[in-house]
């Protein structure tokens, strides 16, 4: 590195890259935060667990990518229908059982949930930290920035999910009824939209965002049991700020958490980035509790 | 002889986690099993009470160092603060619906774990702060040494207070109103009664007996580090308890501290017996309490000691 190369870092440029960094964090959380906020719209709970579905989706990219050597594409395509299958179970197995008893016992069963996918991944991976390849992924260059490859591709891949979603919500018959449902369970169900298949299709549509953006935060940083339950504070900080239950809230909630947490280093010591998405979430319950687009 | 004394040891300090336990289920009983309040943080206001107690009764050589205090001040100075903490979070948070409440405990968790962990000046940072006075340490009856089961006695009869004064106050037209607010929110408030000045109320006081656990842990082992206050045996394990013993009961959380407490220590010896340690086996267990929870949930959701009917 040379004096002129140095040179070049203006503050403008560091501004740049501060931001890109914060749109590819900002991704990761508004798709962890979808998920968050279209399983509560429907169901009317905080699901606790969801972090931790992020954790077992990046781990299911694993065998698939690492051992077996498919392509990543179809390792991830398998990761996410693993972890949209298990879903389905916990809720079938569980979450259905226990409805009655109220959303307060739900969140309290999904908090042990997430411990108990905690401790399986943990037994199956070890406590270490574990990479999908090892090496460096080099920057590419344009004029003074640098951009990874895999940012690239998280940034990417994330557009393409939200549109998705878009599309899913405004065009499809099962997408307007869970629209439907969020808005009045009550009106939802005697308009005859079969509730149990909207229930079933939300936990597939949340646990695929949450397998996604568990394999964008892997692929970002590296895997860890503990990654997605330390993921689950910006990921209903940005749900809350956007209006818990209003998907379209959660995605503009993920970038604002994700662009202020990494401008935040500019001000504060990076070991505090965590508490940002915590304050971000403490001033909006203040100024305006339902969130930007007013949630349920 | 010596096998004796060492069931005996070794069951003093069961019994001392157990009082640490009791207390905190205790607490949490106040919030969640009163009044509704999900508190998901427990291991914010216990750790702030370890760390206030120990800062101010560890000596003035100690790094970092303390004030020196009495430990009774420490202990009785931990509630206070871990009260004032969840006043601030209450305010915020307990007029929004329960979930948020949730949400927020566990930020507050985060931000209290981070400032351990990063300021080392006040707390000496990950390497944790030794030499917090023990008491009793070291005290002789008849040669042998008592400062164990000498606390022990001090834990139980802190427990046994706590115990009755909140058996006093579930009983006064307090507990009843925290109770009505709970059931029937919207009932509650047209008899008029205010709801958010109720619920802080209860979340203050079940978070400063939060803060004397944390107190009595630290006075306990004489070494706190942020490691101590992971969610997992802070928070998770807490709420197991409380809806084992029976939510709602004060008895029943102190039996499920008990009982939670034995299951684990059980558990523990169990991996302890082959000569090779188990791969995995501290995550087995922490999936077996887990899965103990989701069976209590389904089965018998009110627990081993039910709430009195009135």
């Amino acid at each position: 590195m040379t004096v002129a190369t140095l040179k070049t870092v203006t503050p403008m440029v560091e501004l740049a890259q501060l931001l890109i960094y914060g749109v590819v964090l900002g991704s990761i959380i508004a798709l962890g935060a979808i998920g968050v906020s279209l399983t509560f719209g429907v169901l009317r709970f905080a699901n606790f667990a969801h972090g931790d579905y992020m954790t077992v989706g990046a781990y299911l990219v694993l065998p698939f990518y690492a051992v077996l050597q498919l392509p990543m594409f179809a390792a991830v395509l398998i990761a996410i229908a693993g972890t949209a299958l298990m879903a389905v179970t916990i809720d079938r197995l569980l979450f259905e059982r226990l409805r009655q008893a109220g959303p307060l016992v739900l969140l309290i069963s999904s908090f042990g949930v997430g411990l108990m996918l905690r401790s399986v991944v943990q037994m199956v991976w070890g406590p270490r930290t574990l990479v999908y390849e090892s090496g460096i992924d080099l920057p590419l260059r344009l004029g003074a920035l640098r951009i990874k490859p895999d940012h690239l591709t998280i940034i990417g891949g994330a557009l393409l999910l939200v549109l998705t979603v878009h599309l899913l919500l405004t065009r499809t018959r099962i997408g307007k009824a869970m629209r439907a449902m969020s808005d009045s369970p009550e009106l939802a169900r005697v308009s005859g939209i079969n509730t149990a298949q909207v229930i079933l299709f939300t936990w597939v549509a949340g646990a695929a965002l949450a397998a996604t953006a568990g394999f964008f935060l892997a692929l970002d940083t590296t895997l860890l049991p503990g990654m997605g339950w330390f993921f689950l504070l910006p990921v209903f900080a940005a749900a809350i700020l956007g209006g818990i239950g209003r998907p379209y809230g959660a995605i503009i909630g993920g970038y604002v958490i994700g662009i202020t947490a990494e401008f935040s280093t500019l001000f504060i010591s990076a070991a505090y980035k965590p508490a940002v998405a915590f304050a971000i979430m403490v001033a909006i319950l203040i100024l305006r509790p339902t969130g930007i687009l007013r949630g349920n | 002889m010596e096998l004796l004394l060492g069931t005996g040891n070794y069951l003093v300090f069961f019994l001392t986690i157990v009082s640490v336990y009791a207390l905190l289920a205790l607490g949490l009983n106040v919030q969640w099993g009163y009044t509704g309040i999900l508190n998901i943080g427990i291991a914010a206001f216990f750790a702030v009470g370890a760390y206030t107690s120990a800062l101010l009764t560890a000596p003035a050589t100690a790094q970092p160092p303390g004030l020196g205090l009495p430990v009774a001040v420490g202990m009785l100075a931990a509630m206070p603060i871990a009260g004032i903490l969840a006043l601030g979070i209450g305010l915020i948070t307990l007029n929004l619906r329960s979930d948020y409440l949730a949400i927020a405990s566990i930020g507050i968790a985060e931000i209290v774990r981070l400032f351990l962990k990063n300021e080392e000046w006040l707390t000496n940072g990950v390497r944790g702060m030794a030499g917090i006075p023990r008491p009793f340490a070291g005290v002789e009856v008849f040669g042998w040494n008592a400062g164990g089961a000498l606390y022990l006695g001090l834990g139980a009869i802190i427990v046994a207070t706590v115990f009755i004064a909140l058996q006093i106050l579930y009983r006064a037209p307090w507990g009843r109103a925290l109770r009505a607010i709970r059931d029937r929110e919207v009932a509650a408030e047209a008899m008029g009664k205010n709801v958010l000045w109720f619920r802080l109320q209860s979340f203050v006081l079940g978070s400063a007996v939060m803060g004397l656990a944390g107190a009595v842990y630290a006075h306990f082992v004489g070494f706190i580090s942020p490691e101590a206050f992971a969610p997992l045996f802070a928070t998770f394990i807490v709420w197991v308890m409380l809806i084992a013993g029976g939510s709602g009961s004060n008895l029943g959380a102190i039996v499920g501290a008990l009982a939670i407490w034995a299951v684990w220590s059980v558990t523990e010896l169990l991996g302890r017996i082959p000569e090779e340690p188990i791969a995995g086996f501290g995550a087995l267990r922490v999936f077996l309490i887990g899965l103990l929870l989701q069976v209590i949930l389904l089965l018998r959701p009110q627990g081993i000691i039910p709430e009195p009917r009135e």
